[in-house]
């Protein structure tokens, strides 16, 4: 069991006015997200993350109602839970309504110049797929609501480029033990992140940060990826990246925030994608130093050439100056995370993960219905033939090719979404599984304290955050009540438990 | 559609080859081929000016 969690931006426009302001539009989004999700929802706490609204240096104990809840210091306690107060500020609101923090656990607020859904803390790749498609049918609610209000539709897509030179990320998060050394963890962590995107790449037409060469290549976000290790998310983007921001007890856990991945619309790419590398992650823990020998001579340049290696059979050079491809690679980390599997989930990992290496050496062909680069290959492909002149498939920078690649990403209507309509594309989870999930949160983890005192008493919650909870009870001490919920993996906590009872 | 790339044959190198799909594409290809439709009938919009408005800006 592993916390992981995945964040999407989302590309915005509206159809009937190109240049329309896309904070304005991410910003109107999210009302209109607030609007579909009523009276339940909450604003985002800054309180933990901005040193000057944080009022938990100010705390004095509490006189009434389970006291042994409340530190004089906030210090982590899994068996008591703990509660700090923090003064008012007096009345506040979210800047132009930028968050709404909902009953699933997730959070869909504006970042950059995008609309963002931040799904909640989950135990497995599985659920992260469950909840991933719930952000994609929230964001469509929330485009519903916009329209409604706005009298003009908004137009989402799930992509990372705009061929222009923009790029936006999907970022995937997994806890890792603080005791792990960083260095090591991204030098032992780095070929898998290069290499997985033979079968997580979500395809893209056009080489060059600008799609400023005709062609395609497997992953949307290779050109964009411009360093080993870093703090950067913008601007020279890393292969790893090195923020230390746990939201969690920093003195047992990493945030390991992984911003290479595409954003990715078929179930087991999204499933892969989180499932290989939580396992590898587990070798890591573990300290198996059979991944020093897949070591990369050069990682950054290597992020491109497989992308740009549609018949995955181009070699890459081993620090030791061995040969292998991305394909021989990947099979070495699957033979090492073997030894790693500990449940149900981690088990279907390993059996597709030998599986889709085993199709893609074959015949690229035969995943089409698994991985997306694949799918999107072929129906390009196909297209290209149809629009043929004079024997010649039409050339990968013809518009009506980039702009069917457009499409196919686009939520709700898109090619890839009536490719899986069609029965086109392999599913892992049940539509009533992601039906429950724009609603509820997961069960085992601290997003189930957070969605579920939210869709229960919205009039108490002032805000909510990822390791918090705030209260507003009017309580004799005159202070907010910051629930404290520094264990992800814990979905209970004696005061929420006790709220949630009645 | 003018051609507006000469080099396009140089990338078909790279490329795998469309032809002969495998067995599992085969159930499918009747929905492929009614999507492909599809997509052609929305590409009599101006795909030029749709690709030419489509702009972000960067993100994280």
């Amino acid at each position: 069991m592993r916390i992981v969690g995945l964040e999407t931006e989302y590309g915005i426009t509206d159809p009937a006015d190109p240049r329309a302001n896309p904070i304005l539009l991410s910003s109107l989004l999210v009302s209109g997200c607030r609007a579909w999700a009523g009276e339940a929802t909450t604003r985002w706490d800054y309180g933990g993350e901005d040193p000057l609204m944080d009022q938990r240096g100010v705390r004095r104990p509490r006189t009434h109602v389970i006291p042994e809840l409340l530190t004089d210091a906030h210090e982590f306690n899994a068996e008591a839970g703990s509660v700090t107060l923090r003064r008012r500020r007096g009345s506040w609101e979210d800047p132009a309504h930028l968050n709404a923090v909902l009953t699933n656990g997730a959070r869909f607020y504006v970042d950059h110049a995008h609309p963002e859904y931040s799904g909640p803390e989950v135990t497995n790749a599985r659920d992260a797929v469950i909840w991933d498609r719930a952000g994609d049918a929230i964001a469509l609610e929330a485009a519903k609501a916009y329209a409604t209000a706005e009298g003009t539709s908004v137009a989402l897509y799930k992509n990372n480029v705009d061929g222009k030179g923009a790029s936006y990320g999907t970022h995937e998060n997994f806890q890792v033990r603080r005791d792990v050394d960083f260095d090591m963890l991204a030098r032992r962590l780095t070929a898998h992140l290069v290499t997985r995107q033979v079968y997580t790449g979500a395809g893209r037409v056009g080489l060059g940060m600008r799609g400023e060469r005709p062609g395609f290549q497997i992953s949307q976000r290779a050109d964009y990826i411009e360093a080993e290790v870093g703090l950067e998310t913008t601007l020279r983007r890393p292969i790893v990246n090195s923020r230390d921001e746990p939201h969690a007890d920093r003195k047992l856990w990493r945030r390991l925030h992984i911003i290479i991945g595409d954003a990715t619309l078929f179930d087991v790419a999204t499933f892969m994608k989180l499932g290989t590398t939580s396992l590898i992650l587990s070798a890591i823990e573990a300290d198996d130093e059979r991944l020093d020998a897949l070591t990369l001579a050069e990682p950054v340049g290597d992020v491109q050439r497989v992308s740009r290696d549609l018949t995955l059979r181009e070699t890459l050079e081993l620090a030791d100056g061995t040969p292998a491809t991305a394909l021989q690679i990947q099979r070495a980390l699957l033979e090492i995370a073997r030894d790693y599997v500990a449940d149900e989930v981690d088990a279907h990992v390993i059996a597709r993960w030998d599986s889709l290496l085993e199709r893609l050496a074959r015949d690229i062909f035969e995943t089409q219905r698994e991985v997306e680069w694949v799918a999107k290959l072929q129906l390009l492909g196909r297209l290209r033939s149809k629009y043929s002149s004079d024997g010649h498939d039409a050339p990968w920078d013809d518009a009506r090719i980039v702009a069917a690649e457009i499409q196919w990403s686009q939520l709700g209507t898109g090619w890839a979404t009536r490719l899986e309509a069609a029965g086109a594309t392999e599913r892992l989870v049940h539509d009533d599984e992601v039906a429950s999930a724009i609603h509820n949160a997961p069960t085992n983890t601290r997003a189930h304290l957070r969605g579920s005192i939210i869709a229960a008493r919205p009039d108490i919650v002032d805000a909510a955050g990822w390791s918090t909870v705030v209260l507003d009870r009017e309580a004799s001490h005159g202070q907010l009540e910051v629930v404290h919920l520094d264990d992800p993996a814990r979905a209970s906590h004696p005061l929420i438990d006790e709220l949630l009872r009645g | 559609m003018p051609q507006q790339n000469v080099n396009a044959d140089s990338f078909d190198d790279d490329a795998p080859d469309d032809a002969a799909p495998p067995a599992a594409a085969a159930a499918s290809t009747d929905a492929l081929d009614a999507l492909l439709d599809e997509i052609d009938g929305s590409l009599q919009i101006n795909a030029e000016q749709f690709v030419r408005s489509f702009v972000q800006k960067g993100g994280q």
